[in-house]
């Protein structure tokens, strides 16, 4: 599936800017393009489908109305056909950091620099932003960007250094692989002597034990030492050895995702336990032009279902079009009548 | 038949379990803090507890998905378990379970 991803740090103008391409986002899409609104959709993901992709990309789903059953791959690359007529802008990779106030609507900055000026602000955010889980260890944040990190930028920041990889998933296995030859010393800690891994990257892992050149610990981290920022050595246990310290100088846990609700908070927008509340009539939230459908609303009777999602987005599109079409009528049309709409969708 | 919760500040709660619910489904359903991002898909690590020693023995054995899943548990021990794979049975009455730390 191609689709136009923009490179990061320029500056664009459209209708409206969606922040997150989750199933509901991408959907959104579709019904803007349907009333001739351009859209350009935001995701911290590097791939668009959200949790779809995220964490259930190879499990069913048997709830998406005419569709027995469908992975969330398979629902998500189905919506990206669907939408494709309309040419979204996808800005991958980037968390929208920054709302601010424009002339006529808003501008989004994202942490890459790019900057999206827009009528109207759909958050279909979803659970919030997918960050890296931090292991709730005792004054980790003291070492976070200096010696503990949570992804690799760049590989040298690792040269020459005494370095611990915490997890068993492939990030945790094929960080090692990849920075065993340029670091000091590599360990990589882990709860147990099996992993979710790929069994490759495991065998490999195995081989670099076996050759002396890594070592590998079943334990638990348990705590840091070190000041300043600059780790020293962590504390690790298990039922062999009880507590022991294992120096280091820098640490890379690797325990998957979780959704944060991120900079959303600070957008100036009423939240109820960091959902948005939302009018049932145009899921705008009470910002006039500033719209939230899917997971991230609340409202009586919400369900976090991806249908009610693609609802949602219906509903928004036709109010975010007397936004950006102040002095055009709304003409209310279906895609199995309207030759209009068919010519959109390329198939007239 | 009963679910005894200790949360993360040490507060017990006794939680009226349901047949063939998931120890999951009951803590999110009595409000307590569990995330359970993927809503019990096993698919994401956030539903992590800890199970009291002396029904660790008493549980089925979790299958190998949820082993694997537990990867992505923070604070991960060996009476881990993900409550979205934990079913509730009559058997299970009096059940034990400790919410696990979560990510910063």
């Amino acid at each position: 599936m191609s689709i136009a991803v923009a490179p990061p740090g320029a500056e664009h103008t459209t209708d409206v800017v969606i922040i997150g391409a989750g199933p509901t986002g991408l959907f959104a899409v579709f019904e803007l393009g349907l009333l001739d609104l351009k859209a350009h959709l935001i995701d911290i993901l590097d791939r668009p489908g959200g949790q779809c992709t995220e964490l259930y990309p190879e499990k069913p789903i048997y709830d998406i109305p005419g569709l027995v059953e469908v992975t969330g791959q398979g629902l998500t690359d189905r919506l990206l056909d669907q939408i494709k007529p309309f040419n979204a802008t996808y800005h991958l990779g980037q968390m929208a950091e920054r709302l601010e106030k424009a002339d006529n609507g808003w501008t989004v900055t994202t942490d890459a620099g790019t900057r999206i000026t827009a009528r109207c602000i759909v958050i279909a955010a979803g659970g919030g932003s997918f960050t890296p889980k931090r292991p709730p260890i005792a004054g980790i944040e003291a070492y976070e960007g200096k010696s503990v990190f949570y992804a690799v930028r760049r590989m040298e920041t690792f040269r020459d250094r005494t370095l611990v990889i915490a997890g068993g998933g492939d990030s945790a296995l094929d960080w090692t692989l990849n920075l065993q030859p340029l670091v000091r010393k590599l360990t990589l800690v882990h709860h147990r002597d099996g992993f979710r891994a790929a069994p490759d990257s495991v065998n490999k892992m195995r081989a670099l034990v076996a050759e002396g050149k890594m070592e590998f610990i079943v334990a638990n981290i348990k705590a840091l030492q070190g000041s300043d920022g600059a780790l020293s050595g962590i504390t690790l246990n298990n039922k062999e050895r009880g507590d022991f310290t294992l120096p280091c100088d820098a640490l890379l846990p690797f325990f998957g995702l979780t959704m944060k609700l991120g900079p959303v908070a600070t957008f100036g927008i009423n939240l109820n336990e960091n959902l948005i509340p939302v009018d049932t009539g145009t899921f705008e939230s009470n910002v006039p032009g500033i719209f939230a459908i899917g997971d991230i609303n609340t409202y009586p009777g919400k369900l976090k279902l991806i249908l009610s999602g693609f609802h949602e987005g219906a509903l928004m599109a036709q109010q975010a079009f007397r936004y950006c079409r102040p002095d055009e009528k709304l003409r209310f049309q279906y895609t199995t009548s309207s030759s209009s709409l068919q010519k959109k969708l390329g198939v007239a | 038949m009963k679910l005894i919760v200790t949360d993360r500040k040490g507060a017990v709660h006794e939680l009226k379990g349901r047949d063939d619910w998931s120890a999951m489904e009951v803590i999110r359903d009595a409000n307590l803090p569990m995330a359970a991002e993927c809503g019990g898909a096993c698919a994401c690590a956030t539903c992590h507890v800890y199970v009291a020693e002396a029904w660790q023995d008493r549980l089925p054995q979790a299958q190998q998905q949820e082993v694997d899943m537990l990867d992505f548990g923070v604070a991960v021990q060996d009476n881990s378990r993900l409550a979205c794979q934990i079913r509730l049975t009559d058997d299970l009455d009096g059940l034990e379970l400790t919410l696990a730390p979560e990510s910063l």
